[in-house]
């Protein structure tokens, strides 16, 4: 386990106030914004470091076959994207493809972009005093030039994958078929379910 | 093909109207509404439980509208069920003959009568969209598995805010739901005419308006109580510009319904001049009696009014 790629604390580590704790995988109520606490720049950077290779194929597949490490690492995703975005571990991330905001914050849990209910000034129609994550989401990729990815169509989300890591499987390739290319909206890029 | 749809393919300006599902077990006074309706308006939208209150089931309701002698559209919110319900209840109408169906996401329970339900939203609008192209044309559910038959060829809606944040990214939202498979389009009120617009021509820049029929919303104003309300930015969605609301506090309280169905006249004709336009969508529930006037205000009567045609002509489905 010296391997780990995050400091053992993040591992252990309790949520760090129950003001933070955002509902997650059979956890009741509703799902709240959160604003993310990366740059829209630093967070497609990550874009970069985490994109699967051969070697994070490798080892995610090692990661896999070894149950504690499995779980452990598993333990670091939640932390730290808990921290960043608000994660609640659905492990189908859409970030990529949102200008890093999540859309498990929407309390209608909308993949495809913002309901119509947003008000004037971009709050969450649920939750006043904040801001819709797809608000968010459209100035933090827009800022980066990224606006075409929320053109994609998202499929539905597989509820039985809930608190599984969404990194490892990214890189083994199991989460490939969660949305469509960017030309979705032309009627050759029209997309089958 | 739905009666709906032939009339939009074959290019006839074309006016929809809110109808609510009684709050009961009787369709009765919703037939009595209904009856107004007829020879008026070429559909009218069956809500589901909108603004998460109770009422009768969409699918009820849409039959009701259906003996009624009217085109029913039936709507379906992400809301309440799941994808095996929403799958389930898109059968079972479609095996009832209604044809026509409007997708959205729903209101959250928050803003209902049960505020504590817990709310559903296993599919958005735009997968169920999705889900429902995939069973008409693949003749399969979202599982994979095969549909014996499939449901024949039903008529695809889904429903856009052009007024709501962000303005720049609602034409590809409406896009998503044209690609996922939406045929034809309902939107949010329009108040402003000249937004709506920009998001017209925006659609028609995609390319988006030769695969969908975009039916623009109207509201009528009834009462300074309504404007007040409407005004406040508390009801979701809803923008009132300034203009707009100005004109309508400047008259006596007792005619501001009668200035805004003057306005709404006013706006249903603006928009008719608008490339792109299919027709409008009434969100007027509750006004059944006085919307013959409001169209013949706004010029888009002709050839409508109560004709006993109509219903000698639906009366061979066996309504």
């Amino acid at each position: 386990m010296s391997r780990s790629p995050v400091p053992v604390e993040l591992l252990t580590a309790p949520p760090q106030s129950p003001a933070a704790w955002r509902p997650g995988a059979g956890e009741p109520g509703t799902p709240r914004p959160r604003r993310p606490r990366l740059s829209p720049a630093a967070a497609y950077l990550m874009q970069k470091v985490l994109a699967p290779s051969p070697a994070k194929r490798a080892l995610g597949a090692a990661i896999e076959r070894w149950p504690l490490a499995r779980r452990m690492f598993t333990a670091a995703e939640r932390a730290s994207k808990e921290q960043l975005f608000g994660c609640r571990m659905c492990a189908q991330c859409a970030l990529p493809v949102t200008g890093y905001s999540c859309p498990m914050g929407c309390p209608k849990e909308l993949r495809n972009g913002p309901c119509g209910g947003v008000g004037p000034g971009g709050a969450c129609e649920v939750h006043p005093g904040l801001r819709c994550v797809w608000v968010v989401g459209y100035e933090r990729a827009a800022a980066q030039g990224r606006q075409g990815d929320l053109r994609r169509l998202q499929r539905p989300v597989d509820h039985r994958k809930f608190g599984e890591s969404s990194w490892l499987n990214y890189w083994a390739g199991r989460d490939e078929n969660l949305w469509t290319g960017d030309d979705a909206l032309t009627p050759e890029g029209r997309p089958p379910l | 093909m739905s009666a709906l749809s032939d009339r939009l393919a074959a290019g006839k300006f074309t006016v929809t109207a809110e109808l609510s599902p009684a709050r009961g077990a009787s369709a009765a006074a919703m037939t009595a509404r209904a009856q107004l309706l007829r020879g008026w308006v070429d559909a009218v939208n069956l809500t589901d439980n909108q603004g998460s209150h109770v009422r009768m089931s969409s699918w009820a309701a849409a039959l009701t509208a259906k003996s009624a002698g009217l085109e029913p559209i039936m709507q379906m919110t992400c809301r309440d069920r799941n994808r095996i319900a929403l799958q389930s209840d898109l059968l079972g109408a479609a095996s009832a003959g209604i044809e026509n169906f409007l997708f959205m996401s729903g209101d959250h329970p928050k803003f209902g009568d049960h505020p504590g339900a817990k709310p559903v939203f296993d599919l958005d609008s735009t997968q169920l969209t999705w889900t429902a192209r995939t069973m008409r044309d693949e003749g399969r559910l979202l599982s994979g598995v095969e549909l014996k038959p499939p449901p024949g060829p039903i008529f695809l809606g889904a429903v856009e805010n052009p007024f709501a944040p962000p303005l720049e990214f609602r034409a590809e939202r409406a896009g998503k739901k044209i690609a996922a498979g939406a045929q034809f389009m309902q939107t949010q009120y329009v108040f402003d005419v000249d937004v709506f617009a920009g998001w017209m021509a925006r659609l028609g820049d995609l390319g988006l308006l030769e695969r969908c029929h975009i039916l623009a919303g109207v509201g009528v104003i009834r009462s300074a109580r309504m404007l007040e309300f409407l005004a406040s930015g508390k009801v979701p969605g809803v923008v009132i510009p300034e203009p707009v609301r100005k004109r309508l506090a400047a008259v006596p309280a007792e005619q501001t319904g009668a200035e805004g169905a003057k306005l709404a006249a006013e706006i249903i004709a603006r928009l008719r001049e608008l490339p792109g336009v299919a027709g409008v969508h009434l969100l007027t529930a509750g006004y059944e009696k006085q919307t013959p006037a409001l169209l013949e205000m706004a010029g888009v009567a002709e050839g409508r009014g109560p004709a006993p045609a109509a219903v000698a002509e639906r009366a061979p489905d066996g309504d």
